[in-house]
């Protein structure tokens, strides 16, 4: 018998008489905040990442202002922002990210609640491994894009593009519970909110 | 099952040889009660908290009634995506598929990502056997691999060792296996993670094989899911080629939406944070962005046995977040390692029994690793009752043990008990000596009990002395209830305090 007939058989004598209906209760919701942007922008502050709100005009100028001078920064194809000097990512390798100090994205969704950005890796936000190797990252979040907690964003999110939460820099507390921000992911998160 | 660690004595020797590490101790007092405040202090901040804990248990609890309809489903679904799926009865044929699909590659070294299902098949071991070196790339399991050492944790599996040993672990051993740390290593904990940071980048850019685990695996839409710290799940998840994912039967979760209670429930309840700093998903092959061969284990290695056991089946529910260790009264004393599997804990103390099938004396002594006194399940995002199931765990151990020619201590006390209460005269006879007994018992008391009753030392006896070696039990009063009814004609008459003498 082939392992998957096996287990399969395994699974269903050890379910013999078990009764298979019961009901899944809703989740229950937060209350909502009249300021969700507001809450927004300090929960991903919380987590000691870089907040700044600005206008749609405003976007290009503090785009560059949160690039240190000089830096090598890559961007996604389809950035709705212009970044002057900037390299358009075309299929650039892991080694070739990893001497560049900076990647500016957008994002899909921005959850309140909890503080997280979600990335879709759609246009605009690139392949995955753009906004992991280098050390910098900037992100760009629409006021539009931003709900409430998990589960709106789970619903407007699409299962089958490959999702990226992310809730603050990368971050380790294995040595004696201390947070440390940066082990291997961007040490630094400059988020920009756009009203 | 290769999940017990080689010749590890049963958990009342093993806690013995842990409490005696005063090293030990400090660092697990220190961290647990850290992460305990922190956990609480996230959890009070959700007013809805007992209605998520509910949808969360009912949304597991929904995916193992219907176990089989959901695994055909994540196959249909998984395979629909581009990835190849695979079955493991056992940790051998698991370890058996990871090896060959590295060997196809020509791979000789893979990189990994924390996960528990993993070490429970022993997998780093198997690949090595096969010439295959697998690097863990989380900051803590690479202290562990590094020192040689077992984790300790579910969540900070180097939750005993502190920053100057993590130091010198570092400057020992890293320039033997790649990047050495720079010499100026001091113990600062941005420092250290600086180190592992240059350590593991040139292993992450260059590797074509990746190991992950998964925390849910989405039936409905062949989706994994891995909920992480560090980037370096990002960094196996995304750079290598090839990605194989080692996910045990119970990970499935129905649909997208069951998502919603458990992603909520887990970072509160298992680092204390609103949210982890990094949850990636992924349903299959995406073209041009990441792996472009993604393989799905899916493994069994006991968990039908656990799933056939009506009252031990809901253990499968647990998600892995590890706040019923730091709760535990008995953890916090005696750390992981005196469990002996990488299950520790309350949690350990039931799923490794349920995975193994009671009957060897280091499985049989876990259940009674514990006090009974309900913490975990208290804390437990999904709701399992682990006192119940530690009970009902309690009563198959003994069961396996009717009919051996010498009974356990535990099982001559209780014998001699039923023997002395099913008779009003013996148990007159037992009272009156015991009562004796219990003064004797009070005057030599080494301890006493929360509320200040006096505690026995030890009582007398064969089977008793075993029993009591490692209990306290309260002192025998000196007059028993009956005695005293008979003599102040129940109460009547009674203006002394027979307890103690004390007021109180
Ligand atoms: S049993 Fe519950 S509390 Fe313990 S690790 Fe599992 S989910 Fe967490």
């Amino acid at each position: 018998m082939s392992a998957r007939e096996e287990i399969l058989g395994r699974v269903r004598s050890a379910l013999e008489g078990v009764d298979r209906t019961g009901t899944v209760p809703p989740a229950p919701r937060v209350t909502p905040v009249a300021d969700l942007v507001g809450r927004f922008a300090e929960r991903v502050e919380d987590y000691r990442a870089v907040v700044e709100r600005c206008s749609e005009a405003d976007l290009a100028s503090r785009v560059a202002a949160a690039l240190p001078a000089g830096a090598r920064v890559v961007v996604p194809p389809g950035l709705g922002v212009e970044v002057p000097g900037a390299r358009v990512d075309d299929g650039l390798s892991a080694a070739e990210l990893d001497a560049l100090d900076a990647v500016v994205t957008e994002a899909v969704v921005g959850i309140a609640e909890t503080g997280t950005i979600v990335l879709d890796h759609g246009p605009g936000q690139g392949r995955r491994i753009i906004s992991l190797v280098p050390d910098r990252h900037v992100c760009i979040v629409r006021a539009a894009q931003v709900v409430a907690d998990v589960p709106d964003a789970i619903a407007v999110l699409d299962p089958a593009r490959p999702l990226t939460w992310i809730s603050g820099p990368s971050a380790t507390s294995d040595i004696e519970l201390n947070r440390v921000e940066g082990v291997h992911g961007p040490r630094v998160l400059h988020v920009l909110v756009v009203d | 099952m290769s999940a017990t660690f080689v010749g590890m004595p049963a958990f009342p020797s093993a806690a013995r040889a842990a409490l005696a590490d005063t090293q030990l101790r400090h660092n697990l007092a220190h961290a647990t009660g850290t992460i305990r405040d922190k956990r609480a202090r996230v959890v009070a901040e959700v007013e809805e908290w007992e209605d998520l804990r509910l949808a969360g248990a009912a949304v597991k609890q929904s995916a193992l009634v219907d176990l089989d309809r959901h695994l055909v489903r994540l196959e249909e679904t998984l395979t629909a995506n581009g990835a190849t799926v695979h079955w493991a009865r056992d940790a051998a044929e698991a370890n058996a598929i990871v090896a060959r699909i590295a060997r196809d590659h020509d791979a000789d070294e893979v990189v990994k990502v924390k996960s528990m299902a993993t070490q429970e098949i022993g997998l780093n071991e198997a690949l090595a056997e096969e010439g295959i070196l697998a690097w863990e790339t989380d900051l803590a399991e690479l202290i562990v691999q590094l020192g040689d050492d077992l984790p300790s944790h579910i969540l900070v599996p180097a939750i005993h060792r502190n920053r100057a040993e993590i130091r010198e672990i570092f400057l020992r051993e890293m320039a033997g296996v790649g990047r050495p740390a720079p010499a100026d290593l001091t113990d600062e904990p941005a420092v250290l993670a600086g180190a592992a940071r240059e350590h593991l980048r040139e292993k992450f850019l260059r590797a074509k094989v990746a190991v992950s685990g998964a925390n849910f695996a989405v039936a409905e839409t062949g989706t994994l899911v891995v909920v992480e710290s560090e980037g370096n799940g990002r960094m196996c998840l995304t750079l290598p080629e090839v990605l194989v994912s080692v996910v045990g039967i119970e990970k499935v979760v129905p649909t997208w939406e069951g998502l919603d209670p458990l992603l909520r429930l887990l970072p509160r309840s298992s680092t204390g944070e609103r949210m982890n700093p990094y949850t990636s998903t992924w349903s299959g092959v995406t073209p041009g962005d990441g792996p472009q061969e993604v393989h799905v284990v899916l493994l069994d290695n006991g968990r039908t046995r656990a799933l056939a056991d009506d009252v031990g089946r809901q253990a499968l529910r647990c998600i892995r977040c590890s706040a019923c260790l730091n709760v535990c009264p008995v953890y916090e004393r005696v750390g992981g390692h005196a469990y002996g599997s990488v299950y520790p804990g309350p949690i350990g103390a039931i799923l490794n029994p349920l995975m193994k099938g009671t009957g060897d004396p280091q499985t049989d002594s876990l259940p009674y690793a514990s006090s009974l006194c309900g913490a975990c399940f208290e804390v437990c995002p999904v709701r399992i009752d682990i006192p119940e199931v530690l009970v009902h765990l309690r009563a198959e151990v003994v069961d396996g043990h009717r009919g051996d020619r010498v009974p356990k201590a535990e099982a001559a006390a209780m014998a001699g008990a039923a023997w002395t209460l099913s008779d009003a005269r013996r148990l007159a006879w037992v009272e009156k000596a015991s009562g004796l007994a219990g003064r004797a018992l009070t005057r030599f008391g080494r301890t006493r009990l929360p509320g200040g009753r006096a505690a026995a030392g030890r009582i007398p006896g064969p089977g008793a002395a075993a029993w009591t070696g490692a209990r306290d039990l309260p002192a025998p009063p000196r007059e028993s209830f009956r005695a005293w009814w008979r003599r102040t004609d129940g109460g009547r008459t009674d203006h002394t305090d027979t307890e103690t003498g004390e007021g109180s």
